[in-house]
């Protein structure tokens, strides 16, 4: 008897692990209740159309001298039944549904706010200390709101541990929350198709207890004080926070933009003719106006980083490509 | 013309005689005004576009197989997803059942010579022909990389050929418009005298419910499609939300067709399913009134649903709810049509021919295709699974394994009269095994793996593989069905080609069925009916004998 119960749990664990990921935020346990409630309707329901389809085909089949029998071909009662009893079950899944979706949507007055930004083919994550990061960490057991926008095209954010998704169309703000209830790391993607590194569009969710988490974003939010002195470290912490790396190699060359390596003094062709020297200027104008001096050979797809940058910054990041030789 | 006596005999008085022999030479064909060679060209065309969609599929098949960059570069990749979805909509499904099958078999089930309007139905073709050329020249100059959604503002700012694309579904949108008014006024106004709405064949009033939304929702695309154009010409701003316009209205117009658009595809193939069923049955349809009312009933409230695509856009939570209850309400209709099959199968003769095989392959798979949309119909299940693989596997299933199947089957069902030729049914019956198999092995795994946590329209899975290592396996499965489903296309396609040479010559009704097309010749006559024959119940087989010598039913005296 144990045995059965040992391998029978076994079994549904085996099942469970085939099919939702692991619940980490408070409304997981919610959505997977409406999606288990709508995988057994499915089961019972495919169960009896496919049973009863191969016993019909089994008990009726064309046999030598079989003759169709004598039946009715209409039947009220039989329509009625097989009309209310499955609206009564879909009725039922949707006011389910509804209620977990209430639950979803309503977010605690309490919510830490984060604001997210979506591009062509990054995230960032400012927290409300001016930090800006390009991964999400957030406190454990403490609500999140997450306030979203995009300068270019629709993305779309899903954490699936969470169940959350929401799009991020441009021009407008939308917002989700979440309150994560489990210490780890979590994978955050893009599931708005917008171009080629779509599939590369990535960010770890950083869940840690509370005291740590803002022990981190007190720290974090100063690395720019912290590195005064060394503004190419300050750079390159930029360019991996907010989003250069992504397009810009350093080592290994990428299609959607020119690598960083030695280009500083270089002269580089542009699209349409005309050449361009690589210095302060020409990286400055790159960062805000990025479409003014497109390099041959290149697509014409970066997002303007005007007001999402500080000058500060700026000379951080120019001081850390003149270190790449 | 001399008439021809009642009592002339039943072999074929001048075999030579039928609507492929009628008249020669290739213009004969390109300006026929004949619905059976329309409808013949069209599902010639309409094999090409699959093949063509296949094609693309294998690419995105292969490149999944293995993790990182393998066959196709992103940009590669991104095109080719597109153009398969975007040819399978536009030139493959839509069109498939109405005008190719439809074409063909609707006049002649009402006793008609032809269709209301031979021109326009010309015309249809000729739109058809000129809308793939535009998709064609799409492709040889590099195709689009925006997905079939065309959503905007990535359309409106990618540098890839988009405005032919979307000139080409515009003009294929008045192909499908001027079919759909076709049908509508042939229902109307050619059935013949003692023809009632209620003895007509469950496939015309499924061609009917179609041709409803064919006529009413397709506008809306060609409008919407219109101003895609347009705002890529000129940038009026109507989806650019810098001059006050707004990226979602587009979402709004796209679905507003594209959902009905789905019915456009499924209900045409439920109208098959209902005709094999009975047929193969040898038994009276079951719940004639509930299958042709739940097709009007799908068609209407098909309207109101596109919202249900749109439940992460940012729409109302409000908007959200009540799209998501009337979606649970278009499934009913569904519904009844399935437990109305499967009480038709009672108490009956079951023939497992090959088109019967398709129907009952149609029932699974339009049972793990349509609950599936149960999870999409229930927002807060939704919002998990919204654009991921499981998305992906839900359409396939419905898209292909029911309207796609049904499609098949329809053919092996009216190939004999088409033709005038039988093809192997057992090569057909086996490819139908094989299909269920390899079908599931390569949609299956998506499910897995959207529900796991992988989006659809991804060129690339290896960052995902250290938390979802059974991607690979899943891919892995999902590719090898990919290329086996393929290659049963093939044979299936290989075996009806075969027929045109070695098949035996068809009997006016080699399957028993009482519809109207099987009272004339195998192939039909130009004139479909010297005279409309008496209208009887579609679906009662009572007075069809088996005949040894033509391997065909004839009508008991």
């Amino acid at each position: 008897m144990d045995q059965i119960l040992i391998s029978a749990t076994a079994a549904a664990r085996l099942l469970g692990g085939l099919w939702l990921p692991e619940r980490a935020s408070t409304i997981s346990p919610a959505v997977d209740g409406v999606f288990n409630l709508v995988l057994g309707v499915c089961i019972v329901f495919f169960s009896i159309v496919v049973i009863s389809m191969i016993l019909l085909v089994v008990r009726y089949r064309n046999r030598p001298g079989a003759k169709p029998q004598e039946s009715p071909s209409h039947n009220m009662r039989l329509e009625i039944i097989w009309s209310i009893i499955p609206l009564a079950v879909v009725l039922f899944v949707f006011w389910r549904s509804f209620t977990v979706f209430l639950e979803m949507y309503t977010v605690p007055s309490n919510a830490f706010e984060i604001q997210v930004t979506a591009k062509k083919w990054s995230w960032t994550f400012e927290y409300p200390n001016g930090h800006v990061d390009e991964n999400l960490y957030v406190p454990v057991n403490t609500p999140v709101r997450l306030i979203m926008s995009s300068p270019d095209v629709i993305h779309s954010l899903w954490i699936p541990e969470f169940r959350v998704k929401m799009d991020i169309p441009p021009g407008r703000y939308t917002s989700t929350w979440f309150e994560a209830t489990k210490v780890g790391d979590y994978m955050l993607l893009c599931t708005e198709y917008c171009g080629e590194l779509h599939s590369d569009m990535l960010a770890t969710v950083v869940v840690r207890p509370e005291a740590e988490f803002h022990e981190w974003l007190a720290k974090a939010a100063n690395f720019m004080e912290e590195y005064k002195d060394n503004p190419a470290k300050a750079g390159e912490i930029l360019y991996q926070k907010r989003g250069c790396a992504q397009c810009h190699g350093i080592d290994q060359p990428k299609p959607a933009g020119p690598s960083f390596k030695g280009i500083f003094g270089k002269t580089h062709e542009l699209q349409g003719g005309g050449s361009v020297v690589v210095d302060e200027n020409y990286i400055r104008e790159s960062i805000l106006e990025p479409q003014a001096k497109v390099r041959a050979g290149y697509p014409a797809n970066m997002p303007t980083f005007k007001g999402l940058v500080t000058e500060e910054e700026i000379k951080a990041i120019i001081a850390f490509i003149k270190t790449l030789k | 013309m001399a008439a021809i006596p009642d009592s002339a005999p039943a072999a074929r008085p001048a075999a030579a005689d039928n609507y492929l022999t009628h008249a020669r030479g290739l213009m004969s064909w390109i300006f026929t005004l004949d619905h059976k060679r329309i409808g013949v060209m069209f599902l010639a065309l309409i094999w090409v576009a699959m093949a063509l969609g296949v094609l693309f599929a294998l690419i995105l098949r292969a490149e999944l197989a293995d993790p990182g960059e393998t066959i196709v570069s992103k940009n590669v990749y991104n095109r080719v997803f597109t153009l398969h979805g975007a040819v399978m909509i536009f030139l493959f499904i839509i069109p498939s059942i109405p005008s190719s099958l439809g074409n063909f078999v609707l006049p002649i089930m009402l006793g008609a010579k032809d269709v209301a309007f031979p021109r326009l139905n010309l015309a249809s073709l000729h739109l058809y022909v000129f809308g793939m050329l535009f998709f064609l020249f799409t492709l040889f100059v590099g195709g689009l990389d925006t997905g079939w959604t065309f959503y905007t503002p990535y359309s409106t700012e990618t540098n890839t050929w988009v405005i032919p694309a979307v000139l080409g579904a515009f003009i294929l949108g008045f192909s499908s418009i001027f079919t759909g008014i076709n049908f509508i006024a042939t229902t109307h106004m050619m059935r013949p005298p003692g023809m009632s709405w209620f003895k007509m064949p469950l496939f015309v009033w499924s061609l009917y419910a179609t041709a409803i939304i064919q006529v009413l929702a397709t506008p809306v695309l060609a409008i919407t499609l219109l101003l895609l154009a347009v705002e890529r010409l000129v940038g009026v701003g109507i989806f650019d939300p810098d001059k006050g316009g707004d990226p979602v209205l587009f979402q709004h117009f796209f679905w507003f067709y594209s959902h009905p658009a789905v019915y456009i595809m499924i209900l045409p193939a439920m109208g098959i399913i209902s005709e094999v069923i009975s047929v193969f049955s040898r038994k009276h349809i079951f719940g004639f009134k509930f299958i042709a009312f739940s097709s009007v009933a799908i068609a209407l409230i098909g309207f109101l649903v596109w919202g249900h695509h749109m439940f992460t856009s940012g729409q109302s939570p409000l908007a959200s709810t009540i799209f998501s209850l009337l979606t649970f309400f278009v499934a009913i209709p569904s519904g009844i049509k399935v437990f109305n099959w499967l009480a038709t199968m009672y108490k009956g003769v079951v023939h497992l021919t090959t088109p019967m095989c398709f129907a009952l392959l149609f029932l699974i798979l339009f049972g793990i295709g349509g609950l599936t949309g149960l999870f999409l119909g229930a927002v807060a299940a939704n919002v998990h699974v919204h654009d991921t693989a499981f998305v992906v596997a839900h359409f396939h299933y419905v898209m292909f394994g029911s309207a796609g199947i049904a499609f098949i089957g329809g053919i092996y069902y009216w190939w004999p009269k088409i033709t005038g030729r039988m093809y192997n049914d057992l090569v057909g019956r086996i490819c139908a095994v094989v299909v269920l198999i390899a079908f599931n092995m390569t949609y299956f795994p998506l499910f897995i793996m959207g529900v796991r946590g992988m989006p659809r329209r991804y060129h690339d899975y290896e960052r995902l593989l250290e938390k979802n290592p059974e991607f690979f396996d899943l891919n892995v499965i999902a590719s090898v069905g990919g290329f086996l489903l393929a290659g049963t296309l093939l044979v299936l396609a290989a075996n009806l080609l075969f027929s045109l040479v070695r098949g035996r010559p068809a009997p006016a009704n080699p399957w028993g069925a009482a519809t109207m097309e099987w009272q004339c010749a195998s192939p039909p006559p130009h004139d479909n009916f010297a005279s409309p024959p008496p209208v009887t119940d579609p679906y009662d087989f009572g007075n069809l004998t088996y005949d040894e010598t033509t391997g065909g039913y004839v009508s008991a005296p």
